[in-house]
């Protein structure tokens, strides 16, 4: 169990290079899908005897985080009629290569952090940081509100992943933190993203400059 | 049963709102619920609690939650005017996000729980990036997205740094898991250090990015440039002093667990820096909105560095919390008014503002003389205060710093602030028949009232509920 429940963290790791390296807006969102769909199923893996009550939390986090709000992204990117994402401030190639040093550096702090004997042989720490470090690249190096809103959700995946060590001990916590947060953050963002597209006509944040020192 | 009505009851009147047909009437709800809720909180007594401890009113929370309460009294009253002058925008969806605003900031004073703070924090935050969008133009939509990006970002953190603490106390190997304040106060010692400092860390950033402490300032001067004056107001001294609160509860843990010098260094490390940001960019900042949200920049850093240097400080930084709060409702609803009068918020279109609009005009040069910290009014008290703990301390590059920054501040604000009230009437002010009336005034004078009140003689009440809650502050380490 604890193999697969590693290759599963592996498998969400690829997909931040995945997501940071495609220049097709589509491709971006589909990794962020199948990252969230990795991570969902990871505690089932993870935990030594799963509970209905965990079972249900992937069933949920599973179908909002790789079908509910990848799905209402590639809408809104079909009502846009926008397929790549042209020119982010931060080129494909350099992103990733400083995503490559944020996961080796991930891991590294990860490795300062003491862990509890049940959780050693395992990468949660390590993926959970390498993994919200590509979701802020995403956030911070786009032009496009989709693309940021993705780079949003991949941050939530890498917290998502850290919150399994804690679900034994603390379980409503973590469910209805990460749930709640993802729901109501991606919910207003829909809202906001459809102001701007009707606002400017497109969904370019580079329209969003005005205000400035 | 004060507690749950306090949280509860704003909720019960946006719902009520919410089906108001008469845009008339919401506002008066919105003024009625506040005073109500004003009411509440002063009868509210430290120790009061209710679920199990989950809610609890101690010494540090009952201070916000009263100037939360007094600070939303003032700005609904004003809102009563101000919305009759807006009528042409719907104020359904303002009138009940100010309300969820008053209940969620409400939560986050009474919540112990370290999951419930980041709940009611999340919610606070949602409400009000929707009231930043209030003018629904493509400037305020580009304020009310950084908010929600920047936001969204520190709030994702400030969970991940919950969970932190939480893996700190699960590997600290207590036996109790709680993340009732109280329990991680009594196992202080036993949390496992790496991470309680990680998630520290992490929940600095989060929440500092909620209270506006540079550099995760960047959202502020687009929102309050943006938003309604208002909401400016709300925002500059509920929403970031409730997150000051959060991380004050945050802090108590670290004292407890012998962190607490970590943290000192911590806070003056952003203190200092977000003085210097508000000190360079006041300095020729021809918005005078945008000039203010470098002063809230400015009061945040002033907030935490009176906690980083301790001792008597502690006692300025939290007279400081009520000074600041009460002086940015006079300066924020005031250049509300002097936007509304002029139909424009830039030094080069707006002048004359004393002759243009009398009390407001004159409102906004003594709040910018209270918030530079001159006497007689409150601010400078609490300025004073800190700048003698630092002394007292031993900090002394650290009050040298302070007092350069003040200066520099004093001048940069003081020369966008004298352009627009001296001088003769801009053309711009002949385009609207904006007028000072009692009601878009009289907030700010009781606002500037009790500045000058706390610069001259602080009640007995006030004074001591800010020692009690300076006690709390007060650790060993």
């Amino acid at each position: 169990m604890r193999e697969i429940a590693s290759s599963i963290l592996i498998l969400a790791v690829t997909m931040n290079f995945l997501a940071l390296g495609s220049s097709n807006l589509k491709a971006c969102i589909r990794a962020a899908a199948l990252q969230g769909f990795f991570v969902s199923v990871f505690p089932l893996f993870f935990s030594p005897e799963p509970t209905a009550r965990l079972v249900g939390l992937v069933i949920v986090a599973g179908v909002v985080k790789a079908f509910v709000i990848p799905g209402m992204l590639i809408r809104a990117l079909r009502e846009v009629h926008i397929q790549h994402e042209m020119e982010p401030y931060l080129g494909l190639v350099p992103s990733v290569l400083l995503l490559a040093v944020g996961t080796g550096a991930a891991a590294l702090f990860a490795g300062r952090l003491p862990l509890m004997s049940s959780h050693r042989d395992l990468l949660v720490v390590p993926v959970a940081l390498a993994t919200l470090f590509a979701g802020f690249l995403l956030l911070t190096t786009r032009r496009k509100a989709i693309s940021q809103v993705t780079g949003y959700l991949i941050l939530e995946n890498g917290i998502f992943v850290f919150a399994q060590l804690l679900h034994e001990a603390m379980p409503t916590l973590v469910e209805v933190g990460v749930l709640l947060d993802l729901l109501v953050g991606i919910f207003v963002m829909g809202i906001v993203m459809n102001h701007i597209q009707r606002e400017f006509g497109s969904l370019d944040t580079d329209r969003l400059s005005e205000l400035r020192d | 049963m004060v507690l749950l009505g306090l949280i509860l009851m704003p909720l019960v009147a946006a719902l009520v709102a919410a089906v108001t047909p008469s845009a008339r009437v919401r506002p008066l709800i919105v003024a009625g619920t506040a005073l109500l809720h004003l009411a509440g909180a002063l009868t509210v007594r430290s120790g009061d609690s209710m679920f199990g401890g989950w809610f609890l009113a101690d010494a540090l929370g009952r201070l916000i939650l009263l100037v939360v309460s007094v600070l939303f009294t003032l700005c609904a009253l004003y809102g009563v005017g101000y919305l009759r002058v807006r009528k042409e925008r719907s104020n359904l969806v303002f009138c009940v996000c100010l309300l969820t605003f008053l209940s969620m900031t409400t939560a986050i004073t009474l919540a112990q729980h370290l999951a419930v703070v980041w709940v009611a924090v999340e919610g606070a935050t949602l409400s009000t990036a929707v009231l930043i969008y209030f003018n629904h133009n493509a400037r305020s939509l580009e304020a009310a997205w950084k908010y929600l990006m920047i936001g969204s970002v520190g709030i994702a953190l400030a969970l991940l740094g919950s969970l932190f603490v939480a893996y700190a106390a699960l590997h600290g190997a207590s036996g109790d898991e709680s993340l009732l304040f109280s329990a991680l106060l009594e196992h202080g010692t036993a949390l496992s250090r790496p991470w309680l400092r990680a998630g520290f860390v992490l929940l600095v950033v989060g929440y500092g990015t909620k209270m506006g402490l540079a550099p995760m300032h960047t959202w502020k001067p687009d929102a309050y440039g943006e938003a309604p004056g208002i909401i400016g107001a709300l925002l500059a001294g509920g929403m970031t002093n409730c997150a000051f609160l959060a991380l004050l509860r945050v802090y108590r843990v670290m004292q407890a667990a012998g962190e607490g010098a970590f943290a000192r260094e911590l806070f003056l490390g952003f203190g200092l820096l977000s003085m210097a940001v508000a000190a360079a960019f006041m300095a020729g900042q021809r918005d005078f909105k945008r000039m203010l949200a470098y002063s809230s920049v400015e009061h945040m850093g002033i907030l935490v560095i009176g906690i980083g240097v301790g001792g008597i400080a502690i006692v300025g930084a939290l007279l400081h919390v009520i000074n600041n709060a009460l002086t940015k409702v006079v300066l924020f609803l005031s250049a509300g008014n002097i936007h509304r009068a002029y139909g424009s918020k830039s030094i080069d279109k707006v002048s004359g503002a004393l002759r243009r609009v009398p009390v407001s005009g004159a409102l906004f040069l003594a709040g910018f003389l209270a918030i530079t910290g001159s006497p007689p009014f409150g601010p400078f008290i609490s300025e004073f205060t800190i700048l003698s703990g630092a002394m007292s301390g031993r900090h002394f590059v650290v009050a040298a710093l302070f007092l350069i920054f003040l200066v520099v501040i004093f001048i940069g604000m003081g020369a966008t602030v004298l352009a627009v009230v001296q001088g003769p009437v801009s053309p711009a002010g002949d385009t609207t028949d904006f007028r000072d009336t009692f009601w878009r005034v009289a907030p700010m004078l009781a606002a500037l009232t009790m500045v000058l009140v706390m610069g001259i003689w602080i009640p007995d009440g006030v004074y001591g509920m800010v020692l009690a809650a300076a006690k709390m502050l007060e650790g060993a380490s």
